[in-house]
């Protein structure tokens, strides 16, 4: 399973009702709060094995499923040049 | 446990140490030996003795992080079944350790956290205002950017351990967000101001801090900026919502011990209270319901140590589940002591007041139903 699609199974099984894609800015749907942005941080550590640097954790880069799996990509590249 | 204190918790008469705090073993023997006899006096006397703080130095309890998680709910329970203001303490200081190792630079690590590890530095967490207790979102503390670096300006109230602290974990308002500052106690503009005669958890040492034109540098600010700096907030909550969740186990653990003991021995109609079913009732209740919490509380703990984000939501049940138990225990507990459970120097009349307590900090009982239901409703439309 991609990272993609972990990341938006995660998203909607706390979020059943959003209707979610890719691409969707989860942020526009309006129910992004600390609580559930703590836990897409501590899923996608615990879930890829990365740790995100305070400063990777820009709104940007977790906008999207996309955006969120690119971050997972870049990250893991830098774990394993390291 | 005995039903009064007999000794006044001074330097002078204060047993030797009892080792190094590594598990609920050893913390049950260093709070048996150093906190249960002396914990009514520290209630009285409205704060923490600079004795038992350096004991607590050299077993090792400003040190949180040098454990897992489950063992430090089991060690948080058992300071907490001793007293709930020593726990509150460690409580605060264990928030600031996490949140500086989980989100700090190498350089603000280098700065506090040996210091803070060794006890040589006790941390607190300023986050309540005059107008904003569980509403977090109310703060009007403002940290604005000016000199490259940071100013603060607000009032923050009932900061556990506030007199006694030496680093404040503060959140301000900024531009964008909520943002966390490591404010040095010392720090020109910093004004404490103590808070005596509280309900409960008396010998924490709460205080009123203002800030007036803070001058921080630019390091000050913990953790990112920007959107996500509401995480730190989070997940600082957590982890004081999980100490909170261990003590308030340990105040129905206390509950328990004492009521039980005094059943045993009191008498009423030439028989042991013990043999009443009334009173057999609620004893019974305080044994499913501490080990009920138990549950709850190693079950956060387990997820905490394996990275799960479940953690935060069973941390959330854990501490409405312990903490409401504690003031319903409390409660009875006080009950089957009779006119000695209200009487000065009770330890029970001081859980009572401690349990309370515990239902309103790291968020009001109101705000984690609305929190646990909000799920409950999610999962429900799965």
């Amino acid at each position: 399973m991609s990272s993609k699609t972990q990341i938006l199974d995660f998203i909607r099984g706390r979020y059943p009702q959003a209707e979610i894609d890719e691409s969707q800015d989860i942020f526009a749907l309006g129910f992004v709060n600390s609580l559930f942005a703590m836990e897409l941080v501590m899923f996608v550590e615990k879930t890829f094995g990365v740790t995100i640097p305070n400063e990777e954790l820009r709104i940007d880069n977790f906008r999207t499923a996309d955006a969120m799996s690119a971050l997972v990509s870049r990250l893991s590249s830098d774990l394993a040049v390291a | 446990m005995t039903l009064t204190s007999t000794a006044p918790a001074t330097e002078q008469t204060a047993p030797a140490g009892a080792g190094p705090v590594t598990d609920r073993s050893s913390a049950r023997a260093f709070v048996d030996t150093h906190v249960v006899p002396y914990a009514d006096a520290y209630d009285s006397s409205g704060r923490v003795p600079e004795d038992l703080l350096r004991r607590a130095a050299e077993a090792g309890l400003w040190d949180p992080l040098s454990t897992d998680m489950v063992t430090l709910g089991e060690v948080h329970e058992e300071v907490g079944r001793g007293c709930s203001s020593l726990r509150s303490l460690l409580t605060v200081h264990t928030m600031v350790s996490w949140t500086l190792r989980r989100w700090g630079t190498d350089a603000q690590r280098d700065r506090w956290s040996a210091a803070l590890a060794r006890g040589d530095a006790l941390g607190a967490f300023c986050l309540s205002e005059p107008g904003a207790g569980s509403d977090a979102a109310g703060i009007t503390t403002t940290a604005t950017q000016a000199g490259g670096g940071w100013v603060i300006n607000g009032v923050k109230t009932w900061t556990t351990g506030g007199q006694r602290a030496d680093v404040f974990l503060v959140f301000a308002r900024t531009a964008t967000s909520i943002g966390a500052f490591l404010v040095p106690r010392d720090t020109p503009g910093v004004e404490v101001t103590p808070i005596d005669d509280m309900l409960g958890t008396r010998a924490s040492m709460l205080a009123r801090i203002s800030f007036t034109d803070v001058t921080l540098g630019p390091d000050a600010l913990l953790g990112p900026s920007g959107f996500t700096a509401g995480m730190v907030l989070t997940g600082t909550l957590d982890l004081g919502r999980y100490s909170v969740a261990a003590g308030s186990l340990g105040i129905v653990q206390a509950c328990l011990e004492a009521s039980a003991d005094y059943a045993a021995r009191r008498e009423v109609g030439g028989r042991p209270l013990a043999e009443l079913p009334l009173i057999q009732a609620k004893l019974s209740d305080m044994v499913t319901d501490a080990r009920a919490a138990r549950l709850l509380v190693a079950e956060a703990g387990r997820l905490k140590d394996a990275g799960e984000s479940a953690t935060i939501m069973a941390t959330w049940v854990a501490k409405y589940f312990a903490s409401t138990a504690a003031a319903r225990h409390a409660s009875e507990a006080v009950q089957i002591h009779g006119a000695s459970g209200c009487a000065p120097g009770s330890p029970v009349a001081r859980f009572y007041r401690d349990a309370k307590v515990m239902e309103i900090i790291e968020g009001s009982n109101e705000v984690q139903r609305i929190t646990i239901a909000g799920q409950a409703e999610r999962e429900t439309t799965r």
